[in-house]
């Protein structure tokens, strides 16, 4: 009855929530990975993007399924995201290099990979 | 004139509300076009300035680019924290950049885009707005990354923003 059982929903759905997982954990994954502050927030920024973007579409085509028409406010989700996440991506950064200056930190390119 | 509702915002809002609730049902629609027009009226009291679309239709093919260049910096970030990029060492530092847009809104859209692609994040603008910083995280070419930002994403706002 729900239509979800179906694989034209099915494949899509896991694919895409597979997907949004693996890009999720990547960017945590970077937080471990990443040297220095400045270069971690790239890495959590890909959850918000990507990561999350599949996440919402898997949930339209769910909930589109389930209720047999079109369910678009989990939409909303990336509306506010992209409404919000950049001030305080802005402010952390702000903060981090305005702190980096106090101490005399240069803020010159610096090798954060190998 | 500034005392009208904005029409835009109103617009928004009204279709805001209504996929918020997941309805179309008349009460629901009533409630929503009561709401908006009283929200955008006393938000436009908040911030008297309003931004002026001088060419829309740019912002569909915009919304494209910025959708593609999502991908493809999530992708790439991707790689450089998996360690899968071995030929170079990765640098990552702020980079300024000369900015042409100065409406306000246009700055902000551009703010929102930069932040929401991995690997750049806006840092801020100079006292005069002519300079933007920025902080990416492989600044291996930086006047390929100057490129991308002014001709990707300034040009098509100073159209949409811009007379």
């Amino acid at each position: 009855m729900t239509g979800i059982e179906s694989p034209w929903i099915a494949v899509p759905v896991a694919l895409l929530l597979v997907a949004g997982g693996l890009l999720t954990l990547v960017g945590a994954l970077g937080l471990v990975r990443l040297r220095n502050f400045q270069a971690r927030m790239h890495g959590a920024s890909m959850g918000s993007t990507l990561g999350l973007g599949c996440l919402v579409v898997a949930c339209v085509i769910v909930g589109s399924a389930m209720a047999h028409r079109l369910a678009l406010h989990a939409l909303l989700v990336t509306v506010f995201v992209v409404i919000t996440s950049p001030a305080t991506a802005t402010l952390l950064m702000r903060a981090s290099l305005y702190r980096g200056r106090a101490r005399s930190a240069s803020a010159d390119p610096e090798v954060i990979e190998r | 004139m500034s005392r009208a509702v904005p029409p835009v915002l109103a617009v928004v809002l009204v279709a805001m509300w209504l996929v918020l609730n997941d309805t179309m049902a008349p009460a629901q629609v009533v409630a929503a076009v009561v709401l908006a027009a009283a929200l955008a009226w006393w938000g436009s009291k908040l911030r008297p300035l309003r931004p002026r679309l001088h060419r829309p239709w740019l912002a569909p093919a915009l919304l494209a680019t910025v959708f593609v260049d999502i991908v493809r910096s999530n992708i790439a970030v991707g790689r450089i924290i998996l360690g899968l990029v071995r030929d170079r060492d990765i640098r990552s530092g702020l980079l300024e950049i000369p900015l042409d847009l100065t409406d306000p809104h246009g700055l902000a859209v551009l703010a929102t885009i930069i932040t929401s692609t991995p690997g750049t994040v806006w840092v801020g603008l100079s006292p005069d707005r002519r300079r933007l910083t920025l902080h990416v995280l492989d600044l291996r070419d930086e006047a390929a990354w100057i490129r991308t930002i002014k001709e990707r994403y300034e040009r098509p706002l100073i159209g949409i923003f811009e007379p």
